[in-house]
């Protein structure tokens, strides 16, 4: 089967490794993720101003994109991406009058009304866990921490689970053969854009955080978020010389647990 | 005549008046330990029309990442207030950040974000 593929800008980057074990682990449980062929940045934080549409286009054009290329299912890995297409695509089905302004301005492209539905891989993983778990080859032998930070979670109506007590990451965990481990801090905030102008925050929420995942005993911390995983991830050797107690925790992508499980070749 | 309240209300289209100053937002936002008023309190400054809360330091240290809203008894998302309070100093070519000042290496989701909520 053929999915529609939103990549986002971090995905070509930092991100890299979510990318290429994605496509990896879709493939192998027979998802192809094909790629647009045309796509912009997201515009990465949804714009929650009422009078602000102008920074709603570019989700609204990628949607288009979509639609054009024939598909009614658009899969984005990154949560950002995930947040604010979706939530960009909810106002395309309920807010008639601001997507009339919408359309109305971007007049060389055809209309939109929300046609193309958002989803995010963990919600087709849902539904195929029976799959998953007689594809294993090599079972996860590691505690992990999964991690879903903000943006899969909320606004509510795009959650992808139930918002305050999120259970796909560790039902797939479990799928895989590994140990979900209790983790309250689970859906808090890594501190997001804050790494660039105020690293302070970031700093304590990654302390915060992992602390909390180490003290429950994860060996790893699992996320879908290449922000959260910068910021969890590289930061950790920052937070090591505010907090010279503090200690260490590999992050992973929650597709990088799946092509370790089902043995993936290059 | 308020207008802070005003203007809070338009950019955010919430109900300031809704709040019951519970703290519940407060008491669930990741980043409150950075912040110099409690987001309950911005809610009662805007409503008294002090004007000091637009130069506060909690709106920019909010990462919209929504828990408070969610979990708001009153249903008021107090994230669109912050958002408001942001563009009302944004607005006036007020940059929070400067932009070659950013440190290189991050990754662009950060930046392009930052760029978003810093500038106007």
């Amino acid at each position: 089967m053929e999915m529609a593929y939103y990549p986002g800008c971090t995905l070509k980057t930092n991100a890299k490794s979510f990318e290429d074990s994605a496509i990896k682990a879709f493939r192998h449980i027979g998802i192809e993720l094909k790629e647009l062929e045309k796509w912009y940045c997201c515009g990465t934080v949804y714009s929650i101003a009422q009078d602000n549409l102008m920074y709603r286009l570019a989700s609204i054009r990628n949607l288009i994109r979509a639609k054009e290329e024939g598909f009614d299912k658009l899969v984005t890995l990154c949560s950002i991406c995930y947040n604010t297409l979706k939530q960009a695509n909810l106002m395309a089905r309920n807010d008639a009058e601001s997507m009339s302004k919408i359309n109305a301005f971007m007049d060389e492209e055809p209309d939109y009304g929300g046609e193309v539905e958002v989803i995010h891989p963990l919600q087709i993983l849902k539904e195929r866990m029976w799959e998953i778990r007689s594809m294993v080859k090599k079972p996860l032998n590691k505690k992990y921490a999964a991690y879903y930070g903000c943006l899969l979670l909320r606004p509510a109506e795009v959650s992808i689970d139930e918002h305050e007590n999120p259970r796909i990451m560790e039902e797939l965990i479990e799928a895989l053969g590994g140990e979900a481990v209790n983790f309250p801090l689970k859906n808090e905030c890594c501190g997001s854009y804050n790494v660039v102008a105020n690293r302070e925050a970031v700093i304590e929420a990654n302390y915060r955080i992992i602390t909390n995942a180490r003290k429950n005993g994860a060996d790893v911390i699992v996320t879908s978020c290449p922000l959260c995983y910068f910021n969890l991830k590289d930061m950790q050797r920052v937070v090591k010389k505010f907090y010279p107690d503090f200690v260490e925790l590999p992050v992973q992508y929650f597709t990088e647990l799946m092509v370790e499980a089902f043995e993936v070749k290059q | 005549m308020n207008w802070l309240l005003d203007k809070v209300e338009e950019l955010s289209g919430e109900n300031l008046y809704a709040c019951y100053q519970c703290g519940k937002c407060s008491a669930g936002c990741p980043m409150v330990e950075q912040m110099d008023l409690l987001p309950n309190q911005v809610i009662l400054h805007v409503i008294r029309g002090n004007e000091e809360v637009v130069d506060a330091k909690t709106p920019w240290v909010c990462a919209q990442c929504y828990q408070c809203g969610v979990r708001c008894p009153k249903e008021v998302d107090i994230t669109k207030i912050m958002e408001a309070l942001r563009l009302i100093k944004l607005r006036k070519n007020v940059n929070h950040i400067k932009l070659e000042k950013v440190r290189k290496n991050l990754p662009q989701i950060a930046v392009v974000s930052a760029t978003r909520k810093y500038t106007g």
